[in-house]
């Protein structure tokens, strides 16, 4: 069953203060970005995602790849819904889990318990929800006692660690990833590894960008290589 | 696929904004606690600046407008409390999108969310500053009648008009970055033209003016219960108005921009 399918989607972003015509012409159309137009009047346009078709079935892992700005972060975003196309259609059936930044929402003067709640609240748990995985996040975390401290005073590798066990205790049809997480010294980064892998392997769609070569051949089934918004490889 | 009309895509963004409750009551609370974190009084540091604020200025403006000094605290305690809310959540929605920007870049929710975080963080801080004026009136021992009754009624169509008109701030704000600080001048100017400081009375064959002004009517279904007194007889039926036009606006700002918000901030 098809999880996903674009036809001729298109995604513009208008360039708002930045109406200098020099600019436009030399910064912005270099090797990276997407193609500009001039838009109707002044206003300028980027097209992030240039008229893709492409059809992503149950079982499928999906790598998206190529240079920066290529599209390939458009693409996640779109996918999960933040920007709604332009021209074209996109087409997603399953519940979503974007992972595109687990860090959202973090206040780093609240303890690490009530981070998990800020945080699960964000994932679009309610209470009772996340009181029954608050238990299982603790623990994979490896916080003991610190979990009742204030975030700030822990160490990135701690917050990345906790953040992670959150993001990842909720099970999705389709997983949006960018870049593969990878959390914590090198024992716990197994944990995590089989932690993420168990997470996948129970969802019907995984979309993962990533400029790492051995990532994309480990885990996807199907490549997708953008360029300029356009997919150059792949379908 | 049966595609969903832009009018429909909004209603639906409206019932989510409602479902997410439990979302959005968390985010207002966070950044109430956010912004008094480490403090021992909290919020309550908020009703203690508000209290010395009203303290001066009511025997202050009281003796310089020759008032009777009760009526004139009381009038001006309530009246503040009530503005430093509305001023602030006006400001507030200004920027509501604007400072959400992280979370529409990185998550898909209904934009009514965070309005009604917005709304709902202000009505945290009116709560906290509600102190003031119950020591106030009790001090002044103003009389509770049934006048009493209208204020949480009042407070929840103001609430509402918050969402309405924040939505639709918002929005405006997201694309236009100068209209917020148009705004804020507009809000500051509005404290001095709108009576909170003084009485409509006070303006003597001017005083029909104040009847104008959309801010004081807002004030009114308020104030005016908590002095134990029935409201101007005509902001009800403004205010009832006001809310019907929000109703349309919004609801037409959301069917034709709602998609677009995210590409803006």
């Amino acid at each position: 069953m098809s999880m996903v399918s674009a036809r001729d989607l298109v995604i513009d972003f208008p360039i708002y203060g930045a109406n200098s015509r020099s600019l436009k012409n030399t910064v912005l159309r270099a090797a990276t970005g997407g193609t500009i137009a001039a838009a109707a009047g002044d206003r300028m346009v980027v097209r992030a995602l240039d008229r893709l078709n492409f059809e992503w079935r149950e079982g499928e892992r999906i790598g998206l790849v190529g240079h920066n700005g290529s599209g390939k972060t458009t693409l996640l975003r779109t996918v999960a819904g933040i920007y709604e196309p332009g021209a074209g259609e996109l087409e997603v059936r399953g519940r979503i889990a974007s992972m595109l930044s687990i860090t959202l929402g973090l206040d780093a003067e609240a303890t690490g318990y009530e981070n998990i709640f800020l945080r699960g609240t964000i994932l679009g748990l309610r209470r009772a929800q996340i009181l029954e995985r608050v238990d299982e996040i603790v623990d994979f975390s490896e916080l003991g006692d610190y979990i009742h401290l204030p975030m700030r005073t822990y160490s990135t590798g701690m917050t990345m660690r906790l953040m992670f066990a959150i993001s990842t205790s909720v099970h999705a049809d389709i997983i949006l990833m960018d870049e593969w997480l990878s959390v914590g010294d090198a024992q716990f980064a197994e944990k995590a590894q089989g932690r993420l892998m168990g997470l996948i392997d129970k969802a019907k769609l995984l979309v993962i960008a990533s400029h790492s070569q051995d990532v994309i051949r480990d885990t996807c089934t199907r490549v997708i290589h953008l360029a300029h918004g356009k997919i150059v490889e792949g379908s | 696929m049966r595609r969903k009309s832009n009018l429909g895509l909004a209603f639906a963004d409206l019932a989510a904004g409602l479902a997410f409750t439990h979302m959005w009551a968390v985010l207002g609370w966070q950044d109430v606690k956010q912004r008094y974190r480490r403090s021992t009084l909290g919020p309550f540091w908020l009703t203690i600046s508000t209290g010395i604020l009203v303290g001066i200025m009511g025997p202050l403006y009281g003796r310089l407008f020759g008032q009777d000094f009760n009526a004139y605290f009381a009038f001006l305690t309530t009246g503040f409390v009530v503005w430093q809310m509305i001023a602030q959540t006006v400001n507030d929605a200004c920027t509501t999108f604007v400072t959400a920007e992280s979370y529409i870049k990185q998550v898909k929710l209904p934009l009514s969310i965070h309005v009604l975080r917005v709304v709902w963080k202000n009505i945290i801080y009116f709560l906290h500053n509600m102190l003031v004026v119950v020591v106030v009136l009790v001090y002044l021992q103003v009389p509770v009648n049934a006048n009493l009754l209208l204020f949480p009624l009042g407070l929840l169509v103001f609430a509402f008009n918050a969402f309405l008109y924040g939505m639709i701030l918002g929005v405006i704000c997201a694309r236009f970055r100068d209209i917020p600080l148009i705004v804020q001048n507009i809000v500051q100017a509005a404290f001095f033209l709108t009576p909170i400081m003084w009485r409509p009375s006070m303006l003597g064959r001017h005083e029909w003016t104040v009847d104008l002004n959309p801010l004081y009517h807002f004030i009114e279904i308020m104030r005016a219960p908590l002095l134990g007194v029935s409201p101007n007889p005509l902001s009800w039926p403004l205010v009832g108005a006001m809310t019907l036009a929000g109703c349309a606006l919004a609801l037409a700002m959301l069917s034709r921009y709602r998609a677009r918000v995210p590409y803006w901030v």
